[in-house]
């Protein structure tokens, strides 16, 4: 057996999705934090302008760590793509709705003096920065769930429920964890970019929340997917050589399964660890003002808290809660072995090359903004 | 399939798509113009390039956060509302649209950021390199869109797997290298560079017309004028005919836009003007040009160029072929290992998209009559006046750029800048006139290559996802008011920035206090 077979390319790719969904999380995330604590940290407008110049420069590189997930979803999971957005439809809307704001609140905003103007860019900015940062959340705790979608015999997917079905208690304190989890890693990073004053107090003060939130909701999440029902387990043989089709392959729920693998591999246990480790440190790093502890506190949070729920639902991606035949997994919803192959070369050429550039355009544009500089600078948005 | 959802879907992604196209162009032609305004004055360092480089600059930036946010929707409308297509060919689709991300789109929005904020932090080359970087984003990013669009008009290098149900890669190469997606890209981008040009000459017309920023605009004009002529030259000459010969709907999508309903003696003469009847099947009151047709299309003098009807009994042979492999499938489904319904399959799994047009009229293309497989093959003929008139329209508008530009290039190397008010004037005219041309390439491409989403493998009208006409009446309309208001509120934002003009006096913000903080509906 090579050992760039089928099975561990599929297992690559899987690591892969977790890696851009975490790198989407440390970069993006930070910038939709940011935007949702926009109103409530920033009062003045020179304050408001230095809030969203501390992301301006470097939001746009950010996102396309999202925009990459979604290619890369396509090639190398086809039907996780295919089904997920559509089966998630008016949910997926929103957050592409609100992401539209965000370009265009944070260029256009400054470009008009009228201050009823700049406040209805700094609110479309809060929408663009909370309803993803929600209904990421939201996604996640169904994908938890199980969603009810069926394949028929061509592999066409089918979904039934509507919008409003997304919305369960446990889903919505996955929703609500993404929120303050999102919200923690903006305020570390205002802590770090903004100038020393009152926006960077009360950064810091909603960054203390957020930790204790995320601490909290973690701790509710975990309790809700171990033992409030939730899992599901492979019925029958495992083929990670297999064609990649659903029909072939068979689940079912299994109440309290999403703990199995922390019981074969008792290291995974790592992940939940850093969970909750992360959010602490980062409280202890806003009461003790060390900027890059509180930093590296939220960036562990998002690490830990995202790898949790990778590593639960292993080999599962979307499980389905209302067919046998539907789930999708790891071994049957991948691209062919030659895609993935294609991908993998691709992703290790360009990928180190992204994160050296991004790198260094960070290291320019280095340094604290200031009020003064948001308000006088002719660059400056 | 409801034909209801079929039909909404098309609507919202032509809507979403056209709307895209506004901003795009301009992106990738003015990035380019920025390189060429920037060199300029990092080679003589004359601060008047400097000032031409940044209010070009301030333009771009507008319209990219535009292209940037609706380029969001298209990224992930294929989820969205085109699942089976993404099941049926994400194995070969998705990887040039994350190779857009990985290779080009990482490089412009992270260098874009740069562009704007980093004019104190970079020395002038390393700026100048910057601003590069941005338009080699831009412009790699059209490649790969344009390699994947192209890989629907012409899907190389892909075969069928009933194992999976779904198109799988067999050469890569082939679908890089895919002549439709090269002569696709060639035109998409000139078409930008004519685009920005367009606007670049119009705006510093407008300023010469009113005495405003004269040395300003006389230099922009000369930038735009040999930029323009060059673009339009090859947008027009570099047209996306060169492909057209090759597969048989890139055959249809030509006939149709020539109102060729029989296959002509070579040289084929182009038909100028006329009225295509859809009814009786033919073109009156044509005028033809003989030979030109048959130059362009074939690039000889002895190919023929193959009209509908006979492109029809094609379809049909196709058709009737393509049944056998979906027969064998339907036994593969139940049973992988069935060697006769392999070999059969694979005898016949060229044509197996042609049976599945038949699915329009019936669930089992098995079942189909003789009268049905005919009206399938006659499906295969897109909306012939739409293409006749569109692409004609748009070659009219192709041809007008070019004289636009020569006249220009004339004009301002003559420094005749001032007093020809009636050119001036015509350039302001001028400027929505590329977006017309644009959008209707787009309209030719997308509409002639109907009705499929794949050519000759997947139907657009099985290509659809499973949702309900109220779901997509929700975002058709969620998205037409939120585009709506952005696009109203950019064009007033580029003309208040024309208005003011290439100075950067700071604009006095009033410190005004604190904010009330409004609810939402404020």
């Amino acid at each position: 057996m090579e050992f760039l077979d089928y099975e561990m390319m599929r297992v690559i790719w899987w690591t892969l999705l977790g890696v851009l969904l975490i790198g989407f999380a440390l970069t993006d995330g930070f910038d939709l934090g940011t935007a949702a604590l926009l109103p409530f940290v920033a009062k003045t407008d020179a304050e408001r302008r230095m809030v969203i110049n501390s992301v301006g420069p470097t939001w746009e590189g950010n996102q396309v760590w999202f925009i990459l997930g979604g290619g890369a979803i396509f090639a190398a999971w086809p039907f996780v793509y295919a089904v997920s957005f559509s089966g998630f439809y008016l949910a997926m809307f929103l957050v592409l709705a609100a992401l539209i704001l965000r370009p265009v609140g944070f260029k256009y905003r400054s470009k008009r003096p009228d201050p009823a103007w700049r406040t209805r860019w700094d609110w479309a900015l809060f929408v663009g920065g909370i309803v993803p940062a929600l209904v990421f959340g939201v996604a996640v705790g169904n994908v938890l769930s199980g969603a009810p979608f069926r394949l028929d015999s061509d592999l066409r997917s089918f979904f039934e429920g509507g919008l409003f079905d997304l919305f369960t208690t446990f889903t919505l304190v996955a929703g609500l964890l993404s929120v303050a989890m999102l919200v923690l890693h903006g305020s570390a990073w205002l802590a770090i970019k903004a100038e020393h004053g009152p926006v960077r107090d009360r950064a810091q003060r909603f960054g203390a929340i957020a930790a204790v939130a995320s601490v909290a909701l973690f701790a509710v999440g975990w309790a809700f997917m171990a033992w409030g029902g939730y899992g599901f387990r492979i019925v029958g043989v495992v083929d990670g050589l297999a064609a990649s089709n659903p029909l072939r392959t068979a689940s079912e729920a299994a109440p309290g399964a999403w703990l199995d693998n922390y019981d074969r591999h008792h290291w995974m246990m790592i992940a939940p660890l850093i969970g909750f480790v992360g959010p602490v440190l980062a409280l202890v790093g806003i009461v003790t003002r060390k900027e890059w502890a509180a930093f590296a506190g939220s960036s562990l949070a998002a690490t830990g808290i995202i790898a949790t729920v990778g590593l639960s639902m292993f080999p599962f991606i979307l499980p389905s809660s209302i067919d046998a035949h539907s789930s999708l997994t790891v071994w049957n919803a991948s691209s062919s072995h030659r895609t993935l192959q294609i991908m993998l070369f691709v992703t290790i050429v360009f990928l180190p090359i992204v994160l050296a550039y991004t790198a260094w355009v960070y290291r320019v544009l280095w340094g604290r903004v200031t009020t003064a500089q948001a308000t006088t600078h002719p660059d400056f948005y | 399939m409801d034909a209801g959802v079929v039909d909404l879907s098309r609507l919202q992604f032509a809507l979403t798509a056209l709307y895209h196209f506004l901003f795009v162009p301009l992106t990738l032609g003015l990035s380019f113009m920025l390189v060429i305004m920037e060199s300029i004055y990092v080679m003589t360092g004359r601060e008047i390039w400097r000032q031409v480089t940044r209010f070009w600059g301030k333009i771009f930036g507008i319209n990219f956060v535009l292209g940037v946010a609706t380029g969001l929707t298209m990224e992930f409308q294929f989820g969205t509302n085109w699942s089976y297509f993404s099941h049926y060919a994400g194995d070969i689709f998705g990887a040039p649209l994350a190779i857009e991300g990985l290779m080009a789109f990482f490089l412009e929005a992270t260098f874009v950021g740069l562009m704007f904020f980093g004019w104190d932090r970079l020395s002038k080359l390393g700026h100048l390199f910057v601003t590069f970087l941005v338009a080699l984003g831009t412009n790699l990013s059209a490649l790969w869109i344009l390699i994947a669009n192209g890989w629907m008009q012409n899907p190389v290098g892909a075969t069928f797997n009933p194992d999976t149900m779904r198109m799988e890669v067999s050469d890569f190469g082939a679908v890089l290298f895919n002549p439709v997606a090269q002569a696709k890209f060639v035109h998409t981008v000139s078409a930008g560079y004519v685009a920005a040009s367009v606007v670049v000459l119009g705006v510093s017309a407008f300023y010469l017309l009113k005495g405003r920023w004269i040395e300003f605009a006389r230099r922009s004009m000369v930038v735009a004028a040999a930029f323009g002529l060059a673009s339009s030259l090859s947008v027009v000459v570099l047209g996306d005919e060169s492909g057209y010969a090759l597969t048989d709907n890139q055959k249809m999508k030509l006939a149709a836009i020539e109102a060729a309903w029989h296959t002509q003696e070579s040289p084929a003469g182009l038909t100028l003007l006329g009225m295509p009847d859809t009814v009786a099947r033919t073109t009156r009151y044509s005028v033809e040009v003989p030979w030109v047709l048959g130059l362009i299309a074939t690039r000889s003098v002895d190919k023929e160029v193959t009209g509908m009807s006979e492109l029809v009994l094609k379809a049909q042979e196709r058709i009737a072929s393509g049944v056998k492999a979906y027969a064998a499938v339907e036994v593969l489904k139940t049973d992988p290992s069935n060697v006769a319904a392999r070999a059969q399959f694979e005898a016949h799994k060229r044509d197996l998209g042609y049976a599945l047009l038949l699915k329009r009229q019936l669930a089992d293309p098995r079942a189909a009559t003789p009268q049905q497989i005919e009206a399938a093959a006659w499906d295969t003929v897109p909306s012939v006046p739409l293409m006749f008139w569109s692409f004609r329209a748009m070659a009219v508008i192709g041809f007008l750029m070019i004289a636009l530009f020569a006249t220009a290039f004339v004009v301002a190397s003559r420094r005749k800048h001032l007093t020809t008010r009636w050119f001036l004037r015509l350039c302001v005219i001028a400027i929505p006139l590329p977006w017309v041309a644009i959008e209707l390439g787009w309209v030719v491409a997308e509409m002639g290559r109907q009705p499929w989403a794949i050519e000759g493998v997947l139907p657009t009208f099985l290509a659809a996802s499973s949702l309900t006409r109220s779901a997509l009446w929700t975002t058709i309309i969620g998205f037409t008011a939120l585009y709506g208001t952005l696009a109203v509120i950019e064009i007033r934002l580029i003309l208040a920035a024309i208005k003011h003009g290439p100075v950067e006096d700071q604009e006095p913000t009033p410190e005004p206090g604190r904010i009330v903080a409004l609810p939402l509906a404020a």
